[in-house]
C-alpha cells in the first residue's frame, strides 16, 4: 500500500510541473504586449515600463520562470493590479466560500446520486427507475446557470422561501448547492445504476444469497462495495466539473468565492489574480484526484498490485 | 391459484422490459427530431425568423409573450424568438467547431501515443494529463482570458479543452487494437507506420470516436453558453443564448421570459445531442464487435 | 428403504425470455438419501445447475419455478417463506459453486466470507464465553500470587455459571468468535497457513485454495445436504484430484449427504453411491453407481459412457452421440432424446416415457423397456 502511495505521488510531479508551466505562460501568451494591456488604456509609456519591470516581464523567459517558482514556494503569487493587495490574500479570503459551495455540491450529488442509483438498479424497469433516469437525463442537459436562475425565480422571487444571493446561513447554501451539484448528481446516479446492475449479476452475489443473507445485506455489503469502485473515480472527476460549475454558480448567486474573483479579474485585465485563481483551482482538482486514487486503493484490494 | 397469479405478474414484468426498449427508441426519435429542428433553424434562419434579431425597438421592450412576439421581447425590444433562432447558428457552430479542433489534434495525439508507446507515449500522455488536470470549463475560461473575448476564441478554447478527451479515448482503442492480426499483416506487407495507424487502426476505432464526438458537441454547446453567460464568448449584439441569459438576469423579476426561453433552448439542444449520442452508442457498440477489420 | 432427505417431484422451471419460454426443467424427479452421495450427470445445458439452484430457490431472473414439490426433511421448500428459506440456506442446505474466482467477492477477505455463514446462523455465545474465560485464565496465570488473582478467579467462576444463559454479545465479540470458528473450518478443509489466509483477498490465493475456501464456506454450519455444482470443473486436473480427495474425506468424517452435479463421469464413479442422468430438463435414468456403469439402460447414458476413451481397450473411433442438444423453447414431443436416438420407435415420438424399474433399484425412462 505504501509503495503504491509513493508511486502515485511521484506520478504527480511532472503533472504539477506542467500545470505550473502553463499557468506561468498564461500572461506571456497574451497577444500583444501584456504589460500594456494590463496597464490599461490610460497608462503612459512610463507606467507601462514600470509595470513591466514590476512584473519582471523584461527579463529573459527562463529567469522569469525561476523567479516565478521561487515566489510560489514562498507563497507569493504577486500583487493584484486592481486592489494592490497580494494575490494570495485575495484568494485566501474568498477560497473558503468556493470550498463550501463545492463541497456542498459534492455532498448533494453523492447523497442523492448513490441511493438513487442503487434503488434504480435494484428496481430495474420500475416506475421509480424510469422517473429517476428521466430526471437524471434532464439534469445532465440543464445548464447550471439557467437552473440557478430558475430556482431563484421559483424559490426567491415567487415563493420567497429562500434568499437569492450572498453567502450566509444554511438557507443561503441550498439553492447554490443544488445548482452546482445538479449535473454531478445526474452523472453519479447513472453511473451507480449501471455499476450496480453489472455487479448484481455477478456470481459472488449468488454465493452471498446461498449463505442465507437477507437481501439488504447482499445489496449493501456485497454488491455496493464492488459497485462503488468506478463510481468513486467518476465522483472525483465530477469534482472538476463542480469547480468549473462553481464559477458560473457564484456569478448567478453573487457568491463571494474565487470563481467570481476570476471573472471580475478577467474583465479588469488583472492577470496576476487570474493566474493565481487558475493555479488554485487546478491544484485543488489534482489533490482531490489524488485522494480519490487512494480511496480507490482502499476499496479495491486488487489495485495495489498494479 | 398462487401459481397462476405469479405467472401473470411474471409475464407483465417481461412485457414491461420490452416496453422500456420501445421507450428507449422513442427517446432516440425525439432526439433526432430535436436535432433536425435545430439544424433547420440554423440553416434557414433567414426564412423562418419572424423578425430581425438585431432590430432594436425600445418602445416594445420587456414585452411578455404574445401573438406578435411569440416568446416576448428583451430589454432592447428585440424579438426573443428570432434571436434564439439565429443563436442556433452560433451555438451549433461552437459545438461542432470545437469538436473538430478536438478531433484534429486529439486523435493523432492519442493514436501516435498509443501506437508508439514508450517515451512518446509518456510525453504525450503527460501533456494530456496536465490538460486534464484543469477542469474543462476553467481551461476554456483561462484560454479566453489570455486570447481575448470573442466567439472565435471561445471556440478555440473549448476545442483545446476537448483535445485530451479524444487523445485518451483514441489511445485506449489503439492500444487494444495494436496487437491484432491485421496490424501484423499490414506490417508484413511493408506498410509504413503512418499508413498503419491511419488506414488500418483508426477506422476500427470509429465507433467510440463518433459517440464521443456527439456527446462532446453537447458539452461544447453548454460550455459555449457558459462562456457567453460570463460575457467571455460572442460579444453583443450577437444573439448568443448564454449571453441572452446573462443580460436578462436583472429583469428576472419583471420579465422572466428573457431568461427562461434561451435557457430552455440550450437544454433542448443538449438533450438532442445527448439522446443521439446514447442511440449511437447502442447502435454502434454491438456492431463494433462485428465490424470487420479493413485490410 | 428409509425416507429420502431430499425429494424433488415433477419440478418444472421456465425461463421467460424475449425469444420465448425456455423449459429448462420439465418435470424433474430426484431423491437424495441420508448419508449418501448422489450424482447428477448430464451435458452442459441439460438443466443440472438449474436443478441445484431451484433447491435453494435461487433461480435467477427471468427463471421461475412453475410447478412441482421439493421436499426436504419432509417439508416442501417451495411453500416456505423467503425468511424461512434464508434460515435453510447456508445452514441446512449449502452449495459449493464451480468457479472459485467469480464466486468469491473480490473486495472482502476470505476470513470475512467464510465467517459470514457462521455469523448468520450460529449461536456464538458459548464461543464468546469460552474466549473470555481463556483470556482471564491467561491473565490469572501471570499474576498468580498477587491479590488480584482472587478477583479474577471469581470472575471465571461467574462466567462458568453464566454459560447457560446468553450474554450480550458485542459486534467485536461476534467477530472474534466467528473468526475463530472460521479458522477451525479452514483447518477442516486442509487449507495451508489458515491464519494468514483469513486476512487475504481472493485474488491473492491460488485456484485450489480458493476452491477450498468455497468448500469451507459451505460446510461451516454443518449442513445436512451439501450440493456441489460442478465444483471441480474450473480446476487443473491435479488440483481437482486433491479437492475430490478432500470432499471424500469430508463426507466420511461428517456423514453429510451430498448431491454432486457434474458432467464428468469419472467424478461420479469415484464419489457417488447413486447416479441420475439428466437430459433436456428431465431425469432419464437413476441407479446405484455400479449398476449404471455396468448396465447402462438408457441409450443416452450408453452414449455418454461409450464416449469416454478407455485405456484398456483398443478402439478405433470414440463413439459419438449424433445431433445436438434440443432447443428448449420448442422441445421435441414425446421422449426428448428421440431425435438423436438410434433405437427410436414410433411411440418415442409421441409419448413421454415414465420411469420403469429394469433391475433392483435401477430406473430408466425409455420405451425400450417395459410394456
Amino acid at each position: 500500500m505504501l509503495a503504491y502511495l509513493v508511486r502515485r505521488l511521484l506520478r504527480i510531479i511532472p503533472t504539477l510541473f506542467g500545470i505550473l508551466l502553463i499557468v506561468f505562460l498564461m500572461i506571456r501568451l497574451v497577444p500583444g504586449d501584456p504589460a500594456r494591456i494590463m496597464a490599461g488604456e490610460q497608462a503612459t509609456a512610463e507606467d507601462v515600463e514600470n509595470l513591466r519591470r514590476q512584473l519582471g516581464l523584461d527579463k529573459p523567459i527562463h529567469t522569469q520562470f525561476l523567479i516565478y517558482l521561487a515566489s510560489l514556494l514562498q507563497g507569493d503569487l504577486g500583487i493584484s493590479l486592481r486592489t494592490r493587495q497580494p494575490v494570495m490574500s485575495e484568494i485566501l479570503t474568498r477560497f473558503p466560500a468556493t470550498l463550501e459551495l463545492s463541497v456542498a455540491g459534492m455532498f448533494v450529488s453523492i447523497l442523492i446520486g448513490v441511493p438513487a442509483g442503487v434503488i434504480s438498479a435494484v428496481r430495474r424497469y420500475s416506475i421509480s427507475d424510469n422517473i429517476a433516469m428521466l430526471i437524471a437525463l434532464f439534469g445532465l442537459c440543464t445548464p447550471a446557470f439557467w437552473l440557478g436562475l430558475m430556482l431563484i425565480l421559483l424559490f426567491s422571487v415567487t415563493l420567497g422561501w429562500l434568499p437569492a444571493a450572498e453567502r450566509g446561513g444554511i438557507e443561503h447554501l441550498i439553492l447554490p448547492a443544488i445548482t452546482v451539484g445538479m449535473v454531478s448528481t445526474a452523472i453519479i446516479t447513472r453511473q451507480t445504476r449501471s455499476s450496480m446492475l453489472e455487479v448484481i449479476t455477478q456470481d459472488y452475489i449468488t454465493t452471498a444469497r446461498a449463505k442465507g443473507n437477507p437481501e439488504k445485506v447482499v445489496i449493501l455489503k456485497h454488491a455496493l462495495k464492488n459497485a462503488l469502485i468506478p463510481v468513486v473515480t467518476i465522483a472525483g472527476l465530477q469534482f472538476g466539473t463542480l469547480l468549473g460549475g462553481a464559477i458560473l454558480t457564484e456569478t448567478v448567486f453573487a457568491w463571494p468565492g474565487i470563481g467570481r474573483l476570476l471573472v471580475d479579474s478577467i474583465f479588469a485585465r488583472d492577470y496576476p489574480v487570474v493566474q493565481g485563481v487558475v493555479l488554485f483551482f487546478s491544484l485543488s482538482f489534482v489533490l482531490v484526484n489524488l485522494f480519490v486514487d487512494i480511496l480507490y486503493a482502499y476499496l479495491d484490494p486488487r489495485i495495489v498490485y498494479d | 391459484m398462487r401459481k397462476i397469479i405469479r405467472r401473470i405478474k411474471w409475464l407483465e414484468k417481461a412485457r414491461l422490459g420490452a416496453f422500456v426498449k420501445i421507450l428507449e427508441n422513442r427517446m432516440a426519435i425525439l432526439g433526432i427530431i430535436i436535432l433536425l429542428a435545430f439544424a433547420f433553424s440554423a440553416v434557414f434562419a433567414d426564412f423562418i425568423s419572424p423578425y430581425d434579431p438585431l432590430h432594436i425597438d425600445l418602445e416594445k421592450m420587456l414585452e411578455k409573450p404574445s401573438t406578435k412576439h411569440i416568446l416576448g421581447t428583451d430589454e432592447l425590444g428585440r424579438d426573443i424568438l428570432s434571436r434564439i433562432i439565429y443563436g442556433t447558428r452560433i451555438s451549433l457552430m461552437i459545438g461542432v467547431i470545437s469538436v473538430i479542433i478536438g478531433l484534429l489534434f486529439g486523435v493523432p495525439l492519442g493514436a501516435v501515443a498509443g501506437y508508439c508507446g514508450g517515451k512518446i507515449d509518456n510525453i504525450f500522455m503527460g501533456i494530456t494529463d496536465v490538460l486534464l488536470s484543469f477542469p474543462s470549463l476553467l481551461l476554456a475560461i483561462a484560454i479566453v482570458a489570455v486570447l481575448g473575448t470573442s466567439l472565435v476564441n471561445a471556440m478555440i478554447a473549448i476545442g483545446i479543452s476537448q483535445i485530451p478527451v479524444f487523445a485518451r479515448l483514441v489511445r485506449g482503442s489503439v492500444l487494444s487494437l495494436k496487437g491484432r492480426e491485421f496490424v501484423e499483416a499490414a506490417k508484413g506487407v511493408g506498410a509504413t507506420n503512418f499508413r498503419i495507424i491511419f488506414s488500418h487502426i483508426l477506422p476500427n476505432c470509429l465507433a467510440p470516436i463518433i459517440v464521443q464526438s456527439t456527446l462532446l458537441i453537447a458539452s461544447g454547446i453548454i460550455a459555449g453558453a457558459g462562456l457567453g453567460f460570463l460575457g467571455l464568448g460572442a460579444q453583443p449584439p450577437t444573439p448568443e443564448w448564454g449571453a441572452m441569459l446573462s443580460r436578462g438576469r436583472i429583469y428576472i423579476r419583471v420579465a422572466p421570459h428573457i431568461c427562461f426561453f434561451p435557457g430552455l433552448t440550450i437544454m433542448l439542444a443538449v438533450l438532442g445531442f445527448n439522446l443521439l449520442g446514447d442511440v449511437l452508442r447502442d447502435v454502434l457498440d454491438p456492431r463494433l464487435r462485428m465490424l470487420k477489420a479493413r485490410i | 428403504m428409509t425416507e429420502p432427505l431430499l425429494s424433488i417431484r415433477n419440478l418444472k422451471v421456465h425461463f421467460y425470455t424475449y425469444a420465448g419460454i425456455v423449459k429448462a426443467l420439465d418435470g424433474v424427479d430426484l431423491d437424495v438419501y441420508r448419508e449418501e452421495t448422489s450424482g447428477l450427470v448430464g451435458e452442459t445445458g441439460c438443466g443440472k445447475s438449474v436443478t441445484s439452484l431451484s433447491i435453494l430457490r435461487l433461480v435467477p431472473n427471468p427463471g421461475k419455478i412453475v410447478e412441482g414439490k421439493i421436499l426436504f426433511q419432509g417439508e416442501n421448500l417451495l411453500e416456505k417463506s423467503e425468511e424461512e428459506m434464508r434460515e435453510i440456506r447456508g445452514r441446512k442446505i449449502a452449495m459449493i459453486f464451480q468457479d472459485p474466482m467469480t464466486y468469491l467477492n473480490p473486495v472482502l477477505t476470505i476470513g470475512d466470507q467464510v465467517a459470514e455463514a457462521i455469523t448468520l446462523h450460529q449461536d456464538l455465545s458459548e464461543e464468546v464465553i469460552r474466549m473470555r474465560i481463556d483470556e482471564l485464565q491467561k491473565k490469572h496465570e501471570q499474576i498468580y500470587s498477587s491479590p488480584n488473582a482472587e478477583k479474577i478467579r471469581a470472575k471465571i467462576e461467574k462466567l462458568y455459571l453464566t454459560k447457560k444463559a446468553s450474554p450480550k454479545l458485542s459486534w467485536w465479540d461476534v467477530k472474534k468468535a466467528s473468526m475463530k470458528r472460521a479458522l477451525q473450518v479452514l483447518n477442516l478443509v486442509r487449507m495451508p497457513y489458515p491464519e494468514r489466509i483469513l486476512n487475504l483477498y481472493p485474488h491473492e490465493l491460488s485456484g485450489g485454495m480458493r476452491q477450498r475456501a468455497l468448500i469451507a464456506m459451505s460446510i461451516s454450519c454443518n449442513p445436512s445436504l451439501l450440493i456441489a455444482d460442478e465444483a471441480t470443473t474450473f480446476l487443473d486436473v491435479t488440483i481437482q484430484a486433491q479437492i475430490l480427495h478432500l470432499l471424500n474425506e469430508l463426507r466420511q468424517e461428517t456423514k453429510t449427504s451430498m448431491l454432486i452435479v457434474t458432467h464428468d463421469l469419472g467424478i461420479v464413479a469415484e464419489m457417488c453411491d447413486r447416479v441420475l442422468t439428466m437430459y433436456a430438463g428431465v431425469i432419464i435414468e437413476c441407479a446405484k453407481t455400479r449398476s449404471l456403469f455396468k448396465n447402462p439402460a438408457h441409450p443416452y447414458t450408453r452414449g455418454l459412457l461409450g464416449a469416454i476413451p478407455k485405456l484398456h481397450q483398443k478402439v478405433e473411433k470414440l463413439e459419438m452421440i449424433p445431433g445436438t442438444v434440443p432447443d428448449l423453447i420448442h422441445p421435441p414431443a414425446g421422449c426428448k432424446f428421440h431425435p438423436r436416438c438410434l433405437l427410436a420407435k414410433d411411440i418415442c415420438k409421441v409419448e413421454r416415457p415414465g420411469m420403469i424399474e429394469v433391475e433392483s433399484n435401477h430406473f430408466v425412462a425409455c420405451h425400450l423397456y417395459g410394456a
